[in-house]
């Protein structure tokens, strides 16, 4: 019985397949629904995997014994920019004090004007310490590596090293080497040296200077935008977040829950990292759904037509002894068919956009965290949907066929 | 005595119009034994389409009982009775009823495919089919391909696809000029009697009534007379 059941699909395959190609036009402005629904599903996860893939690797080269201090956002934008209580150099020594801590290093990042060959840009800049040890560390980290140049002495204040990305394309208007002069914020530095490549978009288009430097060139008092410290025992990393947050509430004199900063270590940085990103992803995809569901629906409708012009049709397959569930299987086929087509182009079309995303954001940005991966339960999981969604918004109509009386469909005109 | 293949004992069927009951049949009885060729002959409107509904098992009667190869089909379920209706009924239509989107081969083997008929048999049976109707040649054309009276034989083909016990002919000449109307009646005739198969043919026309052995005439619901055609040729 399963064998001839088996035959059976086959042969309404064959027969559906045979009905849908004689509705060409129909048939393709009903898939349009699935497909576009389809393509954006398959785009959105694909990149969202692809950044979250990204986003975990960048990180974890992180190391996992870093803590990361910054005051609490009181909105967007790059760290720092607009706390009410930011970080200060009080914070940071208590931090160093801090049992377990080994050694703390300090960044500033802030918006610059860069004036350069008479033309305006604004761009960040970050800082490195003026302090070997913390200096060392975040360039062991970060995997910094010189291209050409040199790193800036501690103490130098004219001097500033730029991400690989103004080397290579014309951002400010022509590529910059070593040796060239530019304002920033009206006070004139020299390019020393050029990074090497770093795969992350925020280090190879940032400019970098000493911190001292930065913040005499910006006139700041003693703000300090993030502050990461390194354990000296990693496995204790736990308490010494615990240890940090506690000194740091007494001294910033804040209650406990009510604080106006955040400990996170990188760990908990990618987690929290990445639910942002799945959040952001399946909001997107659930706005794709309604594509998908309004493409369901337009199925439902093509099938009820099918019904109605065939009515006929199934007078016909009934009198020469189709059964209800011969009927409902046939047009179950068919919807169920039009959903797979619209997904399988749908899947074609959404790697190619994914991909092409990748490319754009590869060359025009520089960016290598906008990167399309497609596991194949993603593709699979996209093509038994639209089958699904397919059969599903078929069956109403598939079951008013079913139930038609032979004469009556046979007297149809 | 040979066998009887269907046999309608006092049906009625009432249809409601609005406030209006319409009898369509009005105890009508009627036996159709194996191998007869019988004519049910009357004008529009006397209820021989539904009388061919009935003996169709395409509908259910009103009052009355309807039995086929002795069976009561009221007693059937749905797919029971389709399954019945695909392996002992073959039907050719006034408007031939062959499914467009559809090759003449594949209409022929349509009613093979509800039966589970593997595909080599089908294949094979289609073919001779085909053969016996004249059109192997037109095999891969579409129904909209075909003239009125090649489609009629692609019809005749698929009506006799399951080997049926009688094949039910709703005025097969209806949409057929009279030449090939001729053809058509003449399979019909060649059916019956080289094969010996069941033929019951509904029709208003007199002079094609004259082709069966029994004629059967039906008048508001009713059989009124019946006559036996013993000059058959």
């Amino acid at each position: 019985m399963p064998t001839k059941l088996n035959q059976k699909i086959k042969e309404y395959f064959i027969l559906a397949t045979t009905n849908l190609f004689h509705r060409k036009l129909r048939s393709w402005l009903t898939m349009i629904g699935i497909f576009i629904g389809i393509a954006a599903v398959v785009s959105l996860i694909s990149l969202g995997q692809g950044m979250k893939d990204a986003i975990f690797s960048q990180f974890s080269a992180l190391g996992t014994d870093n803590i990361i201090i910054q005051a609490k956002q009181a909105m967007f934008g790059p760290p720092g920019s607009s706390t009410a209580a930011p970080l200060t150099k009080d914070d940071r020594d208590i931090i160093k004090k801090s049992h377990g801590v080994e050694l703390v290093a300090t960044r500033l990042i802030k918006a610059i004007q860069i004036d350069f060959e008479k033309k305006t840009f604004f761009r960040y800049a970050a800082t490195f310490s003026d302090d070997n040890e913390a200096r060392n560390f975040m360039i062991e980290r970060f995997k910094f590596k010189i291209e050409k140049g040199r790193f800036m002495e501690i103490g130098e204040k004219n001097k500033i090293i730029i991400g690989q990305n103004y080397a290579k394309e014309p951002v400010l208007g022509r590529e910059l080497r070593v040796g060239d002069k530019l304002s920033i914020n009206k006070k004139e530095v020299e390019i020393v040296g050029i990074l090497a490549k770093t795969g992350n978009p925020q280090f190879d288009n940032t400019f970098f200077l000493n911190e001292e430097a930065l913040r005499e060139i910006l006139n700041l008092d003693d703000r300090i935008d993030i502050i990461i410290a390194k354990a000296s025992n990693k496995d204790d990393i736990e308490q010494v977040v615990e240890t940090i947050k506690k000194n740091l509430r007494n001294h910033r004199n804040v209650e406990k829950d009510k604080e106006d900063f955040e400990v996170q270590t990188s760990q908990q940085l990618i987690s929290s990292l990445r639910t942002i990103l799945t959040i952001v992803t399946a909001v997107l995809v659930g706005i794709a759904m309604i594509s998908i569901i309004v493409g369901g629906v337009g199925i439902t409708n093509t099938m009820y037509t099918a019904v109605l012009e065939r009515t006929k049709e199934i007078g016909i397959m009934k009198a020469i002894g189709a059964k209800n569930s011969d009927i409902l299987l046939i047009f179950l086929m068919e919807s169920g068919l039009l959903g797979m087509v619209g997904g399988i182009i749908g899947v074609i079309f959404g790697i190619a956009l994914s991909k092409t995303v990748e490319i754009i954001a590869a060359n025009a940005l520089g960016s290598e965290l906008i990167k399309a991966s497609f596991p194949p339960a993603l593709i699979i999981g996209a093509l038994l949907f639209s089958f699904l969604i397919g059969a599903i918004s078929g069956t109403s109509p598939a079951i008013q066929a079913a139930r038609l009386k032979p004469v009556d469909a046979l007297n149809q005109e | 005595m040979s066998e009887t293949i269907i046999e309608l004992n006092n049906v009625w069927k009432t249809y409601f119009m609005g406030n209006n009951e319409v009898n369509a049949l009005q105890g009508i009885s009627l036996k159709v034994k194996k191998g007869e060729f019988v004519a049910i002959m009357g004008p529009s409107g006397s209820g021989k389409s539904t009388a061919m509904n009935m003996i169709g098992c395409l509908d259910a009667p009103s009052k009355g009982e309807v039995y086929l190869s002795g069976k009561d089909i009221m007693n059937m379920t749905e797919s029971n009775l389709a399954q019945v209706r695909g392996r002992k009924i073959g039907f050719i239509f006034q408007k031939f009823n062959l499914i467009n989107t559809l090759t003449a081969k594949e209409n022929v083997i349509l009613p093979m495919i509800f039966q589970n008929m593997t595909k080599e048999e089908r294949e094979l049976r289609a073919y001779e089919l085909l053969k016996l109707v004249d059109l192997t040649d037109r095999m891969n054309h579409r129904p909209n391909e075909l003239s009125g009276g090649q489609q009629q034989r692609v019809a005749i083909a698929r009506s006799l696809a399951m080997n049926p016990e009688v094949i039910l002919a709703d005025e097969p000449t209806g949409n057929l000029d009279s030449k090939s109307g001729s053809t058509v009646i003449s399979f019909l005739k060649k059916l019956h009697k080289e094969k010996g198969t069941t033929i019951v043919m509904v029709t208003h026309d007199e002079h094609i009534a004259h082709n069966a052995e029994r004629i059967e005439y039906i008048k508001d619901g009713k059989i009124e007379k019946i006559k036996f055609n013993n000059k058959i040729t």
